[in-house]
């Protein structure tokens, strides 16, 4: 296929798009941008999903970055191609709907652009219900079409997010209804009743189909944002932070999964690096007897010098979280990787703590499934002593009290929490004993820099204490950690 | 300098002649390989078909499929050549015993002669950059090797040469497609990463999956291979240790169609979990989720 050089605004247009892109914290090279545009010129714009893949896979060198890249190209490209030309109101061409909807033929047509008031939102409910069983995708852009324009109430230049609208007309929608009906109806075509299997197969398939109905009203209401503001202004709202930056204190649902995939590697790359060292590091000390043995050979000489094998270092890991509410999306977090780093070191250790302390170690071994031994801490360790606001003072004596003799000199120990104290005595005498003790103290704070020591907050005062505090908001400065740590 | 795609849908098609269904990036992206003469990145879980990538792409361009497998500790003499050094000492040898060793100009001639392409032994990706006939160069697992070795790579991936020192440049004479593929166990570095092209294959949709199972699985009927499709899709969405893969649920078709199934119930998917599941606790996970949803929705379904 002959394709014609890519025109000067389509250039422009992917400046635009790949300052976008780097905006929003991806790494785009030089070299990257320029295969960018060697690229398009192979693949023509109207071929929509190739020219995405296209440059996805000359500028997007990192899975867990693709959310983004779709994000800014459905801002930058969502105006372009047939298909998505923004029709107001109107059914596409061609699209027959009269065995949809009875007593609507040609009227449908005919009205031109009044034709989508003049339905019912039963009716509309109704072709909802058809196209959804149908699986009909066609159908569904175009009530997704017509839902946006009906339900969202999007008035131009008003300034609310994307969200909003969504909100707005999938609340119209009612989509959990709607399944509940779609499975209703596949109960009664079945011939016979439907096996637990067979059921859930079936709401699998409504679940995928009423996903991809509720992208479709997402990219309509994104499509009509972007022709009300431009490109720009809504590509800035757009932005979310990558999967490596979202904080782990305001994480949704969603991010929060996401981030659980994303430790594995990590404690993967710790233990690997760990691995690694031990094999390729330097040789051991001189070993002065076995040099003077070999010397023989060469009539006492020492040309030969021998070393003695380092010793693999094994470390013991001590891992101490705060899992009261103020972290609680952080301690969760806390408690997969906890989990992740047992799997890949033969002795950790872990406990957790609100105002008393309780060790979880037996809770983590030879378990498969994270999210019941999740369950399990927090359904069953013991880890309020009086009210179940933390208190670092008092959870630091427990651990001194209990376990303090088991911290030697191989131990690194690994406070996790944002020492919010709440005014409670300190204790600080007990980290620095755990110091003397150990190979090294960790402190890791979930919370900003700016907020240390503001309020209840003492960081600096158990800091002084530990080998090293750190500020871990996100899987970025994990990775930072983790790197340093070894 | 002619290209054996003329467009992607061609790509497309010459892959599924060939029995493998690749999907709109897929076919995109080795259509770009081609074009502008890049390597490819494939990335995604285990058993999704990376691999398969690559030797389908050898196979419908007619090209010969030479493949590196890494691994930990992979060096120079594994992947790019090594010089033959008994068939090196058996030439000087051999001239020892000759008439008469004498003079200077006598051992440079031999010294010449030990470092000629007579005694080089090509490996992998030696031997794709002098291939004379068209060639996909697979390098398997690339992120197995250690960091320091991948600096090996660079020089072929984006020149399409390789230097010995005692030879020279040898520059490609064709230039050859290539794969890599990375089970992503550890972040390759930046710079393999901007020589090449990204590729994630992940776990196929519904429809590409059944095909699959169509094309591959003799003898396996239509609505088989859909509720194979579909009871594998709902399978991962549970989350497991390891989610099914491909390879895996061509096994669990293959062994339904050896036992004679048409029609899956729960029973049958009860009693062959374990072809498509690797952990015990996967499997018990999963035959409670499906078990369970009678309960769940018991209500709902006495209502209607």
């Amino acid at each position: 296929m002959k394709v014609e050089p890519a025109t000067s605004p389509l250039l422009a247009l992917l400046a635009g798009f790949i300052s976008e892109l780097r905006a929003a914290g991806l790494p785009v090279s030089l070299t990257e941008n320029l295969d960018a545009m060697e690229a398009i010129q192979h693949i023509p714009i109207e071929d929509r999903d190739a020219f995405k893949y296209a440059l996805a896979a000359t500028l997007v060198k990192n899975h867990a970055h693709w959310r983004a890249f779709e994000t800014v190209f459905e801002v930058y490209f969502s105006l372009r191609g047939a298909e998505y030309d923004l029709v107001d109101g109107e059914w596409p061409e061609g699209m027959d709907l009269s065995d949809f909807v009875d007593g609507m033929d040609g009227r449908q047509r005919s009205q031109g652009g009044g034709g989508g008031e003049a339905m019912s939102a039963e009716q509309l409910a109704d072709m909802l219900f058809q196209a959804l069983m149908r699986g009909d995708d066609a159908l569904m852009r175009a009530i997704a079409r017509q839902a946006v324009q009906r339900y969202a109430g999007m008035e131009p230049g008003r300034p609310v997010g994307g969200t909003y609208y969504l909100y707005r007309t999938l609340r119209n929608l009612d989509l959990d209804g709607v399944l509940e009906r779609l499975m209703g109806q596949a109960r009664q075509d079945a011939p016979e009743q439907l096996t637990p299997l067979e059921e859930r197969l079936e709401r699998d398939e409504f679940e995928a189909r009423i996903d991809q109905l509720r992208k479709e009203v997402e990219a309509e209401i994104r499509r009509r944002l972007v022709a009300d503001r431009g490109v720009e202004a809504m590509a800035k709202t757009l932005r979310k932070p990558l999967p490596e930056d979202v904080d782990f204190m305001h994480a949704s649902r969603e991010e929060m999964m996401a981030l659980r995939r994303a430790i594995y590697p990590l404690t993967r790359k710790l233990a690997v690096r760990l691995a690694r060292k031990r094999r390729h590091g330097r040789k051991g000390p001189l070993d002065f007897r076995s040099t003077m043995r070999h010397s023989l050979s060469y009539g006492g000489v020492p040309a030969e010098p021998k070393f003695r094998y380092p010793r693999p270092a094994k470390p013991e890991i001590m891992v101490v979280a705060d899992v009261s509410g103020s972290v609680a999306a952080f301690a969760r977090f806390t408690l997969h990787l906890v989990y992740a780093i047992s799997n890949q070191f033969s002795k950790v250790r872990s406990f957790v703590f609100i105002d008393g302390l309780d060790e979880v170690t037996s809770f983590f071994e030879g378990v498969d499934d994270i999210g019941e031994a999740v369950h399990r801490v927090n359904a069953e360790a013991d880890v309020v002593w009086v009210d179940g606001h933390s208190d670092y003072g008092h959870a630091f004596e427990v651990f001194w009290e209990r376990y303090g003799r088991d911290v030697g000199p191989k131990t690194t120990v690994m406070v996790l929490g944002d020492a919010r104290n709440n005014y409670h005595a300190s204790q600080a005498w007990i980290l620095k004993e755990v110091e003397h003790r150990a190979r090294k103290v960790f402190w890791l704070n979930p919370e900003p820099g700016a907020y240390w020591d503001t309020g209840d907050s003492i960081v600096s005062e158990y800091g002084v204490h530990c080998d090293g505090v750190f500020e871990v908001r996100n899987l970025r400065q994990l990775e930072g950690f983790v790197e340093n740590l070894v | 300098m002619s290209f054996s795609f003329a467009d992607v849908d061609s790509v497309r098609k010459g892959l599924s002649d060939v029995q493998y269904l690749a999907d709109e990036g897929i076919a995109g992206v080795v259509y770009l390989a081609e074009r502008l003469q890049k390597p490819v990145l494939v990335e995604g879980p285990a058993g999704t078909g990376k691999t398969q990538l690559a030797k389908s792409v050898a196979e419908a361009t007619g090209a010969r499929l030479i493949r590196l497998q890494c691994y930990e500790g992979l060096d120079e003499s594994k992947a790019l050549y090594e010089w033959n050094y008994k068939k090196q000492l058996l030439r000087i040898q051999a001239e020892r015993q000759g008439e008469n060793p004498e003079g200077d100009g006598m051992w440079q001639q031999i010294e010449d002669d030990l470092f000629s392409e007579e005694f080089l032994l090509t490996r992998p990706l030696l031997e794709a950059i002098r291939a004379a006939e068209p060639v996909v160069l697979l390098i398997d697992e690339v992120d197995r090797v250690e960091i320091e070795t991948e600096a090996l790579l660079l020089e072929i991936l984006s020149d399409y040469q390789v230097s010995i020192p005692e030879l020279g440049t040898v520059a490609a004479s064709q230039i050859p497609l290539v794969f890599l593929t990375s089970n992503n166990t550890r972040e390759l570095s930046e710079a393999l990463k901007r020589r090449c092209l990204f590729l994630h294959i992940d776990y196929p949709d519904l429809d590409r999956e059944k095909e699959i199972v169509l094309a591959k699985v003799p003898g396996v009927g239509e609505s088989l291979a859909d509720q194979v499709a579909r009871i594998v899709r709902s399978v991962r969405q549970i989350e497991l240790k390891k989610a099914p893969s491909v390879s895996e649920t061509l096994d669990w078709a293959r062994t339904l169609v050896l036992l004679g199934v048409e029609h899956i119930d729960a029973d049958t998917a009860a009693e062959t979990v374990n072809i498509l599941l690797k952990y015990r606790s996967d499997i018990e996970k999963a035959l409670k989720e499906f078990a369970s949803s009678d309960e769940e929705f018991a209500v709902p379904a006495a209502a209607s």
